[in-house]
């Protein structure tokens, strides 16, 4: 725990809160993109938007897994639920609250059970794959699907999963592999032309992928990228390393989370996803669209765990609810305050929109700790 | 079969009103919790107020139904917490708990020395707590169709005299009081049924807060404790959001005041977890007069139960109704309700 504090430090924060404001030019402003969700719950988490200068914007990026899975992928398995009356779905517990179309999402439709000619509409929060892996070893009648969703932090737990189940020959686990990719978003935002100044790169991503895996983009856009940790310090002292790069005219890759994260990553995990997955050609995410080779999806050898091919599944588009700025705000383009719905008809209780749903979302995280920021007038009183 | 033999188990047969339930009683309920009400096996049990609390005393009743997995858990069980949970309600109320009801739900094939044990501790709860199980029923489930034992309390408590808390007396100027670290109970149980492995000095903090209540009442000025609420489910965050909301008040905190232990931060920095959020089961949070902080904060202490008591907040005047939290850092955000269950990080 001393650990910890050490990167909580009342005092070293507010030095570094400090030099930000001296080094920052005050005859311009710079807009830095937090990329992940868990800098984004971060800096609401401990009010750290405060402690920057005026002109130090803090933009929020489509790093929430939750956030950025389109409805359709919803959609698609919440009618392999109710379809199939052998199947399990196990997920992670902020994909059961995701709105799908229809009003419902798995939670509801969990709460239905075989009412309203559902099925049985099995399904079941977990916190780690492993946790599905073991249901379905002991409930060899029933067909176990794991819905995982994730950046690179999550990948090589569903790798490791569909490895063992291979070796024990379990017939029936298998997966839907909704992971994506962090550069190739980067990229896709960049190109959508969001005006940045740099971007604040992603931690426990990074201990995967390496911090090498943003030089491309860095290059490309001439964007500084500054991996960083999670906790106050970091993104603090992450944020004057952007600006450092920003007045001295640089665009490189720096890494601040060095304690967890080398330019070349962690080889045996990357080297379990390239044996169990593979690029897919092309995958929807919300807000950003369809991105070409920003997906993984499970390699021929795996081919037999795919659920999406087991079952024959398909994913159908789906256009986002009138209004629901979601979109925009994934793309770094408007604030959770500035879309109509915020905190008027989209609360964390009855989300329209997938960011207003997990912690790590932009929606939720302004929502739950910095709504009392929103001018008078616009605030919907707790009911 | 006799109940309480070692292999033994529910059967819907202890349900049924027949023979197989009374050995249950005989064997399992009385001899733990037995009392001169219970002992009768009537109906119901004939309550004397005026022996209890005074004829002056209002009565305060209370309901709580606990369904807690896993049912034993490092600091307490289902037993404790049942009795625990109504005790505090009560107390919570400004009453000291006098009378409980306990309805079992068991499911068949639960073990009966697991029944035992938790009955036991029941009892002992009820000892400290200074509490009778008056009155008690029990009905069996089949098979899948429980998980173990579910158990309801309800309490009635006479109300001490000088002070009325309720949730709208909070008064923009009041001193917030918490007389504990916080989310040891939460984090307890879910290291536990999630099998986290985490280290082992983390216990469950379940505990009847009635003794300290009493002597908080005792410390200060008549009417000046104006609200008073355990943080249970929700944690400090639900319980502080709903004061606020009943009062029509806001409320500004210092986030470094706020106590939580070493175990448990270390606990939900690696889960992701918000301790603010994370039940407690042996906490109180008291609401007070300004002038009369300093007393409540010394009574508390001066309770083995409350050792740890700070004062972490101000009721201030918002039409909003927010609950403020100053952060160490200089910078300040909202402590917002819990929205769902506590999730723990994803990635």
């Amino acid at each position: 725990m001393r650990y910890i504090d050490a990167f909580r430090d009342t005092a070293l924060v507010r030095e570094l809160s400090d030099a930000i404001r001296r080094e920052a030019d005050p005859d311009r402003s710079y807009a830095f993109m937090e990329f992940c969700g868990g800098h984004t719950h971060a800096i609401s988490r401990y009010g750290l938007a405060d402690l920057l200068p005026e002109t130090v914007r803090l933009v929020h990026g489509p790093g929430c897994p939750v956030c950025v899975l389109p409805v359709g992928r919803i959609d698609m398995v919440i009618d392999l639920v109710r379809t199939r009356p052998d199947v399990t779905l196990c997920t992670y517990g902020d994909c059961l609250r995701v709105p799908a179309s229809g009003g419902l999402s798995l939670q509801k439709v969990r709460a239905l059970g075989g009412r309203g000619g559902s099925g049985a509409a099995s399904v079941r929060m977990v916190h780690s794959v492993a946790d599905a892996l073991a249901l379905a070893r002991s409930c060899p009648d029933r067909e176990v699907v794991f819905f995982a969703i994730g950046f690179e932090t999550t990948t090589p737990p569903t790798a490791l999963a569909l490895r063992q189940a291979a070796a024990e020959e379990l017939p029936n686990f298998s997966v839907i592999c909704n992971h994506v990719l962090t550069p190739p978003a980067m990229a896709a935002v960049l190109a959508g032309g969001t005006a940045l100044d740099g971007i604040l790169g992603p931690a426990h991503v990074s201990s995967v992928i390496g911090t090498g895996a943003y030089g491309a983009v860095a290059a490309a856009w001439g964007m500084p990228v500054v991996v960083a940790g999670f906790e106050p310090l970091d993104i603090l002292q992450a944020i004057l390393m952007l600006v450092r790069q920003v007045s001295s005219g640089r665009a490189e890759v720096e890494n601040e989370f060095s304690r967890g994260a080398s330019p070349e990553g962690n080889m045996k995990a990357r080297q379990l996803m390239d044996e169990v997955f593979r690029v897919r050609g092309s995958f929807e995410w919300r807000g950003l669209g369809s991105l070409p080779g920003s997906a993984l999806e499970i390699a021929p050898p795996y081919a037999r765990f795919d659920a999406e091919a087991r079952f024959g599944l398909t994913c159908t588009p789906v256009p986002d609810p009138p209004g629901c700025a979601c979109a925009a705000i994934l793309r770094g383009r408007t604030h959770p305050r500035d879309c109509g719905l915020f905190a008027t008809v989209c609360t964390p209780e009855n989300p329209v929109g997938s960011c207003m749903v997990s912690g790590e979302g932009a929606c939720a995280a302004y929502y739950a700790s910095g709504r009392h920021r929103v001018p008078v007038g616009q605030e919907a009183r707790p009911s | 079969m006799t109940a309480g033999d070692p292999g033994d188990v529910v059967e819907l047969a202890h349900g049924s009103g027949g023979r197989a339930g009374n050995r249950l009683v005989e064997n399992v309920f009385r001899p733990l919790l037995g009392n001169p009400w219970l002992d009768r096996a009537d109906d119901g049990a004939v309550l004397e107020p005026d022996a209890a609390g005074g004829a002056a005393a209002s009565l305060v009743m209370t309901t709580d139904s606990h369904v807690v997995s896993p049912l034993f858990f490092p600091g307490g069980d289902i037993g404790r917490l049942a009795v625990c949970g109504c005790v505090n309600d009560l107390a919570m109320m400004g009453a000291r708990a006098r009378w409980l009801s306990a309805g079992f739900i068991l499911e068949e094939g639960f073990p009966l020395s697991d029944l035992r044990r938790i009955v036991a501790s029941m009892a002992e709860a009820c000892q400290e707590a200074g509490v009778a199980v008056v009155t008690a029923d029990t009905k069996v489930v089949e098979r899948g169709k429980g998980d173990g034992v579910f158990i309801t309390t309800a309490g009635v408590g006479t109300r001490l005299p000088g002070q009325s808390p309720e949730g709208a007396g909070a008064r923009p100027g009041d001193r917030i009081l918490v007389s504990g670290t916080l989310g040891d109970h939460g984090i307890t149980v879910f290291n536990a049924r999630e099998d986290l492995g985490l280290e082992s000095s983390i216990t469950s903090d379940t505990a009847p807060l009635g003794g300290l209540v009493e002597a908080l009442f005792q410390a200060v000025a008549p009417g000046a404790v104006h609200a008073m609420r355990d943080p249970t489910r929700g944690g400090l965050g639900a319980v502080l959001n709903e004061i606020a909301r009943q009062s029509g008040v806001g409320m500004v905190l210092d986030e470094a005041a706020l106590p939580v232990s070493a175990p448990v931060r270390a606990a939900c920095a690696l889960t992701g977890l918000d301790p603010l959020y994370l039940a407690n089961e042996g906490k109180c949070v008291v609401v007070c007069a300004p002038d009369q902080a300093d007393a409540a904060l010394q009574a508390l202490r001066a309770h083995p139960y409350g050792r740890g008591a700070v004062i972490v907040g101000e009721v201030i005047a918002d039409e909003n109704r927010f609950v403020r939290l100053n952060t160490p850092f200089g910078g300040q955000r909202l402590l917002d309700w819990l929205n769902a269950d506590p999730l723990p990080r994803i990635c």
